[in-house]
């Protein structure tokens, strides 16, 4: 298979470019900050519904676009290029996800029509601690009649303050479950944190939550499995977003050398700085094959899919830190001013290339899938 | 689609049929590969036969013309055969710049009676080619070049010095940037010429490199009288034929379209470096730094298949391959570094032992030379910068 775009990934691309340059560029998300740390505006997500964004990756059968990853991925790159703030990460990534990958009938084909009219809002919930793992967690879920008893601890849920569902990863025994469980359920409680990109995550408790066992997601396949291919989604998606991220904050600082005068001579002219720009290029043209590559071998259900997501995740915390620190470097004094928005690339960037584990978690990842 | 998976088919059956044994094992010293010329010698009777097998097929080059002799496969047959013979490792029939720097400049520059008189030669592997392009006092500035060709009605005459031309002891022709204006700018006093070695005044000196033994020579003019015919393009405009094949050049040292598969460093340091309880490398450092760099390797890979799959739908800058080149010359230094780690004192030894052939230590010495050759890194930062990036210069 090319490793190119399509005609169509191209027009999505361009459309959703157009939308967030306009509707949703960094100054809004400056706006939102401003206002108290407010995850998204409403009427983004109206629009976004509209556009049927939340329904690209979800399959015909229940009334979704299934346009695939690559195509979301288009879209989260353009995200990360205006730092665009929306639950599509957290209900449409990971959240539709889940659904998608799940063989709970029932639980589909109540839940997809919520996700595509954007009324109900998926988040996942993983994490427990500081750092990002998928199998070795502490939350239980017990068997009791009709229903899971969940308890444990959940960090780092991405909009867990707004969302109306969870999806939690416990274990019974030694399985590996997921659950799909109403943030208003009793015995649940939600503290929120204000992380560095201005977004708001949750540490969300399950204390005794009572699950009825038609939540659970996977009902005759390994919860396991099903876990390693949301991760793979997971891994993609957040590196098309750090794609964004990345060739935005090049190009802005590109725009900044060929204006900044110094010593009466435009900045740009300085081979120290040329060649570190053209090392980030280089470094960016490699991030844009990775990207593209795991997000089709998902779309093409590759039986790699968790190996290239790792290596995109990988090389894009790489090089969203090393593209963002320069950025900043070469802006200069204004670089680190509130005022000029490139710190916000530094910042979002951060956050990303850690959510879903960085640059050191998928490295490791990548030698041990080796055996080395 | 399906014509493509019978010519897979195809192309594989006929390529196990038809590809020795011994011609599917990585060479030792590159002075074994095959380079044909007027005094061509096989080095094996396999050698040979492969060579003839691929010449009947008109496969020694399968993508030009088959009016020069070509197999006129399209770019998507082309990559076929390529992704075949590498996943079986066959080497290539032959070695030539004719084919990878030359061919593709007469293609563009010649008019159709020099394509048809040398084109059909190279394939043959008549011709042993060699590039004169630097000089001593030209290295990365090259458009400063001072070779004189003096215009003497008919004839050329020819008088200077070129460096680093590979293998000149063993072409039979070279071809050569030479001065034919010496008033004008330095890009536009430069043509592009053929010149038979055999001519009276051509002398060659072998150059010695750090890593010992090299193909690189130095070659010497002094009054060569060379015919107006073998003038490629339009006189003093041999810089865009320069820029052209240099583009050729970059791609190739870059490793785009090599076909030889490459020891994963990983493992090799599996097989040397000491293992932990659980199988894995016990030093997390040097653990951590193979896997940075085969994640790099990888990925670079990508890019190539990438930007190649870009350029068929029109999309593609010749400047990205100084790209190619300066990413593909660090990792293989990369490499290097990290396989001289992972041997350990082993990688020291220079003349063969029993221990080892000799070869990292040399192949080290050798990888310096990458981010040198065909214009340094910092050139190419400078044309990346320049022509992608749009900065300005003073």
């Amino acid at each position: 298979m090319a490793l190119i775009i399509t005609e169509e990934q191209k027009m999505l691309r361009d459309s959703a470019a157009e939308l967030l340059k306009v509707k949703a560029p960094v100054s809004e998300m400056r706006a939102l900050r401003d206002a108290g740390y407010k995850n998204y505006s409403n009427n983004l997500w109206d629009e976004m519904t509209a556009l049927g964004w939340t329904a690209l990756t979800v399959p015909e059968s229940y009334n979704g676009l299934n346009f695939g990853f690559v195509g979301l991925g288009q879209i989260l790159e353009q995200t990360g290029r205006n730092l665009s703030k929306s639950p599509l990460i957290s209900s449409i990534l990971l959240g539709a996800s889940a659904l998608r990958l799940s063989d709970n009938e029932k639980l589909k084909t109540s839940y997809f029509p919520g996700v595509i009219n954007g009324s109900t809002l998926l988040t996942l919930a993983i994490q427990e601690g500081k750092y990002h793992q998928v199998t070795s967690f502490k939350t239980k879920a017990t068997l009791k009649g009709e229903n899971y008893i969940l308890n444990g601890s959940k960090s780092m849920v991405i909009d867990g303050t707004s969302a109306s569902h969870f999806i939690v990863v416990a274990k019974t025994d030694k399985e590996i479950n997921l659950f799909l469980v109403d943030a208003l359920s009793k015995g649940v409680s939600i503290s929120k944190n204000v992380l560095m990109d201005a977004g708001t995550y949750a540490d969300v408790n399950f204390d005794n939550v009572s699950v009825n066992t038609n939540n659970k997601l996977n009902l005759n396949q390994d919860g396991r499995i099903m876990l390693e291919k949301l991760m793979a989604i997971a891994y993609s998606g957040l590196s098309a977003e750090l794609l964004g991220i990345c060739q935005q904050a090049f190009d802005m600082t590109i725009q900044y050398l060929k204006e900044r005068s110094q010593f009466g001579v435009i900045i740009g002219t300085y081979q120290a700085l040329q060649h570190r720009a053209a090392g980030l290029f280089s470094e960016i043209e490699l991030c844009k094959s990775i990207v593209l590559k795991a997000l089709q071998a998902v779309d093409e259900n590759e039986p790699n899919i968790l190996y290239y997501a790792h290596l995109a995740k990988a090389k894009l915390g790489k090089t969203a830190k090393i593209v963002t620190n320069e950025a900043i470097q070469m802006h200069g004094g204004i670089g680190v001013t509130d005022d000029a928005d490139i710190g916000f690339y530094l910042k979002r960037a951060r956050v990303a290339q850690q959510l879903f584990g960085d640059y050191n978690y998928h490295l490791d990842q990548l030698s041990l899938i080796k055996g080395y | 689609m399906k014509e493509l998976t019978d010519f897979r088919i195809q192309t594989r059956a006929w390529l196990e049929a038809n590809c020795p044994e011994s011609m599917r094992q990585p060479v030792k010293d590159p002075f074994d590969l095959y380079w044909g010329g007027r005094s061509a010698t096989f080095k094996s009777e396999d050698q040979k036969k492969w060579f003839n097998k691929m010449l009947e097929k008109k496969w020694v080059v399968p993508y030009w013309e088959t009016k020069y002799g070509g197999g006129g496969l399209t770019p998507e047959e082309n990559n076929i055969l390529t992704q075949e013979m590498t996943r079986l490792g066959c080497r290539k029939p032959l070695y030539s710049f004719g084919i990878s720097m030359l061919g593709p400049a007469l293609l563009k520059f010649a008019t159709e009676e020099q394509k048809a008189h040398y084109l059909p030669q190279i394939i043959e592997g008549k011709i042993w080619w060699c590039q004169g392009y630097s000089e001593p006092n030209s290295g990365s500035d090259l458009a400063s070049l001072q070779t004189k060709a003096i215009d003497k009605g008919d004839h050329f005459e020819i008088t200077g010095s070129k460096v680093w031309t590979s293998y000149a002891d063993k072409s039979d022709w070279i071809f050569c940037l030479v001065r034919t204006d010496f008033e004008a700018t330095k890009h536009t006093g430069i043509s592009f010429v053929l010149i038979d070695m055999a001519s009276k005044g051509v002398s060659t000196r072998p150059i010695k490199l750090i890593s010992g033994k090299s193909p690189f020579c130095e070659t010497f003019f002094d009054g060569v009288k060379v015919p107006k015919e073998n003038l490629i393009g339009t006189l003093n405009e041999g810089w865009n034929i320069a820029k052209f094949l240099l583009t050729h050049e970059r791609q190739m040292i870059g490793g785009i379209g090599e076909t030889d598969v490459r020891k994963k460093v990983h493992k090799v340091a599996l097989e040397n470096l000491p293992i932990n309880a659980q199988g894995l490398i016990n030093d997390g450092v040097i653990r951590s730094q193979i896997s940075n760099f085969e994640m790099d390797e990888e990925i670079f890979d990508l890019t190539i298949q990438r930007i190649t799959d870009e350029s068929k739908t029109g999309n593609n800058s010749g400047a990205l391959s100084s790209f190619f080149k300066f990413y593909g010359t660090e990792l293989n230094i990369a490499r290097q570094e990290l396989l001289m780690s992972t041997r350990g004192t082993d990688a020291l030894i220079w003349e063969e032992n029993e221990k080892s052939d000799g070869d990292l230590a040399r192949k080290f010495c050798r990888s310096k030379g990458n981010s040198i050759e065909g214009g340094t890194s910092e050139i190419q930062l400078n044309i990346i910068s320049k022509l992608i990036l749009g900065l300005p210069t003073k």
